[in-house]
């Protein structure tokens, strides 16, 4: 459809000539609503039409790979979870595996556990957010509410569990911070309830809306091809019709033990890889992470939590890269080590970042409300863009 | 409303007041229009307010949170705390600006929203003027509010103003034609472009009945006003910018749009604007094609109005004849009062005055009601979408519907 | 395939370019290379149907003080196996061809090592800073870098 409205708008070559028209360089952020934090987009429009957007970014950088260098590992656990603070437990946990691999330190099956709750929970939270600010790009205002009222509750379930409400440093070094009580337990058995009752009443409100509908179908296609090379990863990338995930593929955490079905989009309203697509990708995930959280549930062990880790943890020399996925896509560590109780280098391969790096690929030609529904699709943080 | 100022000036009240009949009669009128000038402006600031209040716990309910409820009781004095606010806030002008555009846009773009209200009728006799063309007029004077968004877009020389004034432009410009068209068909259908003479039409003789009630409006005489109805509502919605239609304003891809840079009163001026024009497009609606003061309470003056209370209270009576409820006691109130009502040719002047009022502003406010139950519903359209719908869907519809109101017109002259 | 495999048939495809095989004690094993030989062997990585390496995960410079290296990560998508491959660059004057041609996303990664190490990626179209603003001094992940005091003005006493 795209294509076609270039088509429709672009005047024809002859009255190119005659009607003078001129470009303008427009920026979209870093204050603007839709931007999803402090992304500058550079896009140069010709009317309503979007010729090229770069995005430009780095306002939100906090030197993240530079203070955990000069941190021993533990204390630089929290700085990773504030890079994607919409996903904090799964940024810690990448970290803390990462760190577990090198240092060959065991993880009790019990604490093991509690992180696939923990990141599962955090990751229903992260696509409740997802889906209200998506469909607040588009102009629709009460999913928003509605979906927050939902992540209320898991936000909840984790301050209970972790004491944070938003950046929960819950996994640590060898385990977890804190143990699950059946109270907990049985808060997050109504909300996975809560949540399967709501879920059809967000696709009649939003998912199979007419209008939403006709906003995303169809829009910012990236094909199969399109988001390998670029290295898009997640929910992203399983729209668009790859099924690859990292917790089935290359599973950590237990997460092989698991049943769950790994989405992928299949151009239900129109083609694969559209915005629709990968909005509804993560819809799908909701349900399964509530799978997954219930048989984790089920499936608990007893034992300790943590394991006893040195107060001056010194991994051996050698270099690790662990994968884990996170609400946005792959999200890993990659940590040298020589020896030190510090790290010789940190380097975080944030899922957001990647998938940013397409957008001057598909906002091209694009009407600007597109730019919003594309931008908004691919579901960004600043925080772990800019880092 | 001039046979209501020549009534007042000759009869009841000189003789109450002999001075009053030494007064030429061009000073009552221009009395009489200030004060009902006045009245219309209090109006529409009190639509301003209504519709700010009730749009926002209207939004509250649908969203499961309780919206304004702290200012007054059940926070009713929100919008009056507002508007101070707005009056108080500094009035930035932006340095690149046209400052003469800037200055003139909100005061053009509300006085385009006010116009209507001259000729808007409350009811039979309360209206400011009873205009031959007020159909016609309303119509064309909705351009001056284009060109003070046109205004507002290039004045304050901001990009997103820009974008936000050109695709009103093109919006509101492009809906005036199927709104035309919905017009058209109910001046076919009615013969008249007086807004009193197409509601008296709606209360006029229909498929045998001699008082249809509700079945006499337009809505129920054709099926062509029965679509264009739904198309001057959809078309209503797109003028007034509002959503699913509000790209000029769409704060996720355009800041603010036109009123970006506006502050304070200025702003204020927009937004009042923008909810008088919802009231007009809500009214016209209920005027045109809802058959105005006619129905759903049945006014006394149409012996069938006062044949179905009576036999409504008859029945009650019949049935419940100690009067036990509430309800009945309620019911035999309005009867007695009824009775009351139709002894007495003033009172039942004012009394079919009161309720056609009612009947106009109660279907208004349903239709306010919907416009802003829409709102917090749906996504936005976008551009090419609202072009689509207005030039491919919308146009060649309305013209079917006139082609079906004038081949009815002819083959059904009554 | 395993990385001793895809070892083992790079080393026939390209001789000494590809250093010998080393066994790491613990963690990852990478595959060393010449850094002018890079270019060549990504292609035949990505293109072998035997390799099929599609997806480059990321691309790390490191600072070991006497030398920058730049680590690959591969995954491919196909045949799901991985590999990292690693060169070692010069100090003083670290230069290394791009890969963005080979695969898109390399374009950001190597933006990236280049604003924070100073890495210059030959025949990358948009080699510019990334993350800090354009007029920045220094390489901040480099080890001897200085926080400056002063920034445009801003100071940070």
């Amino acid at each position: 459809m795209s294509e076609a409205n270039v088509t429709e708008t672009a005047p024809p070559a002859s009255r190119r000539d005659s009607l003078r028209t001129e470009e303008m360089l427009l920026n979209m952020g870093p204050q603007h609503p839709s931007t999803h934090g402090v992304l500058r987009l550079v896009v140069r429009t010709d009317g309503e039409m979007v010729r090229e957007s770069w995005p430009q970014i780095g306002f939100l950088h906090r030197c993240f790979e530079k203070i955990a260098e000069s941190l021993p590992y533990a204390q630089a656990l929290p700085y990773a979870d504030r890079m994607d603070y919409l996903g904090s437990v799964n940024n810690g946990l990448a970290f803390c595996l990462g760190v577990e691999k090198l240092g060959a330190i065991e993880v009790s099956e019990r604490a093991a556990h509690l992180r696939v709750i923990a990141a599962e929970l955090n990751r229903i939270a992260s696509h409740l957010i997802a889906f209200g600010t998506y469909a607040l790009d588009l102009g629709a205002f009460t999913p928003f509410i509605y979906g927050f009222r939902e992540r209320e509750m898991a936000v909840s379930i984790l301050e209970k569990l972790s004491g944070g409400r938003l950046l929960y440093h819950y996994p640590r070094i060898g385990g977890v911070a804190n143990d699950l009580t059946p109270e907990i337990a049985s808060d997050i058995r109504a909300f996975l309830v809560q949540m399967r009752k709501v879920w059809p009443e967000y696709n009649a409100l939003l998912s199979d809306n007419q209008i939403f509908v006709k906003r995303t179908a169809n829009v910012g296609v990236v094909t199969r091809e399109q988001a390998i090379a670029w290295g898009f990863t997640g929910p992203c990338l399983r729209a668009s019709g790859v099924r690859f995930d990292l917790r089935k593929d290359q599973p950590y955490s237990l997460y092989e033990r698991f049943a769950f079905d790994v989405p992928i989009g299949e151009g239900t309203k129109g083609t694969t890889g559209d915005c629709w697509d990968r909005y509804w990708v993560r819809m799908v995930e909701i349900l399964e992470s509530c799978r997954i959280v219930e048989q984790a549930l089920d499936g608990i062990p007893e034992g300790p939590v943590l394991t006893k880790v040195p107060r001056v943890l010194k991994l051996p020399k050698g270099e690790v890269y662990v994968p884990c996925e996170n609400p946005r896509g792959e999200l890993g560590f990659y940590i040298v080590s020589d020896g030190d109780p510090k790290a010789l280098r940190i380097k975080s391969r944030g899922p957001s970042f990647c998938n940013l790096s397409i957008v001057n690929e598909i906002c091209r030609d694009v009407l600007l409300a597109d730019v919003v529904a594309i931008l908004g699709s691919i579901d960004i943080v600043l925080g772990e863009v800019d880092r | 409303m001039d046979d209501i100022i020549l009534q007042f000036h000759t009869s009841a009240v000189a003789v109450l007041w002999p001075l009053l009949s030494k007064v030429p009669t061009w000073i009552t009128y221009a009395v009489a229009y200030s004060v009902g000038g006045c009245v219309v402006l209090g109006w529409i600031a009190l639509m301003a307010i209504v519709g700010t209040y009730g749009e926002r716990r209207i939004a509250g309910f649908i969203q499961v949170r309780y919206g304004p409820n702290r200012v007054g009781p059940q926070g009713i004095f929100q919008p009056l705390a507002d508007g101070i606010k707005l009056l108080c806030k500094e009035d930035t002008v932006p340095n690149v600006a046209n400052r003469a555009l800037f200055f003139v846009a909100p005061v053009l773009v509300l006085l385009g929203a006010m116009i209507p209200f001259a000729v808007l009728p409350f009811s039979e006799r309360i209206v400011l003027t009873n205009m031959e063309l007020a159909l016609y007029y309303v119509l064309a004077f909705q351009a001056i509010e284009v060109i003070g968004i046109l205004m507002a877009g290039w004045g304050p020389g901001s990009k997103w103003s820009l974008y936000g004034g050109m695709r009103l432009a093109a919006q509101m410009l492009s809906y005036e034609i199927p709104l035309g068209l919905c017009a058209l068909v109910i001046i076919l259908l009615s013969g008249s472009l007086n807004l009193g003479e197409i509601a008296r039409w709606q209360a006029g003789p229909f498929l045998g009945m001699e008082h249809p009630w509700i079945f006499g409006w337009a809505v129920f005489r054709s099926p062509a006003a029965l679509i264009a109805f739904f198309m001057f509502y959809v078309g209503g919605l797109a003028a007034t910018k509002r959503a699913p239609f509000d790209l000029p304003e769409a704060e996720s891809e355009l800041v603010a749009g036109y009123h970006t840079e506006y502050a304070g009163i200025r702003f204020a001026f927009f937004f009042m604007a923008e909810y008088a024009a919802m009231y007009v497009v809500c009214a016209m609606s209920a005027i045109l094609f809802l058959g105005g003061w006619h129905g759903p309470i049945p006014r006394p003056e149409t012996a069938e109005g006062f044949e179905f209370m009576k036999t409504w209270s008859d029945l009650i009576q019949a049935g419940a004849p100690g009067a036990a409820t509430f309800v009945d006691r309620c019911t035999l109130f309005v009867s007695s009062l009824w009775s009351v009502v139709s002894s007495n040719d003033g009172i039942r002047l004012i009394a079919r005055e009161a309720i056609g009022a009612a009947n106009v502003v109660g279907k208004s406010f349903f239709l306010y009601f919907v416009m802003i139950w829409a709102r917090w519903t749906f996504p936005r359209i976008r551009i090419d979408q609202v072009m689509h719908l207005c030039l491919k869907v919308l146009l060649p519809i309305g013209l079917g519907c006139v082609i079906w109101a004038a081949v009815q017109v002819v083959l059904f002259p009554h | 395939m395993n990385p001793r495999e895809i070892h083992t048939l790079l080393k026939e495809r390209f001789g000494e370019a590809v250093r010998d095989w080393t066994e790491p004690e613990v963690g990852d094993s990478s595959l060393d290379l010449d850094s002018g030989s890079l270019h060549d062997v990504c292609v035949l990585l990505r293109d072998d149907s035997a390799l099929r390496f599609d997806f480059l995960r990321l691309v790390s410079a490191v600072d070991r003080t006497d030398r920058i290296e730049c680590v690959y990560h591969l995954w491919s998508y196909e045949l799901a196996h991985s590999a990292a491959l690693r060169v070692e660059l010069d100090r003083s004057d670290p230069r290394v061809a791009s890969l963005s041609d080979v695969w898109p996303t390399a374009e950001w990664h190597e933006r990236e090592a280049y604003d924070m190490m100073g890495v210059v990626f030959e025949n990358h179209p948009h080699l510019h800073r990334i993350l800090l603003p354009e007029d920045w001094e220094g390489y901040p992940l480099r080890k001897d870098y200085v926080a400056p005091r002063e920034y445009n003005g801003l100071t940070n006493e």
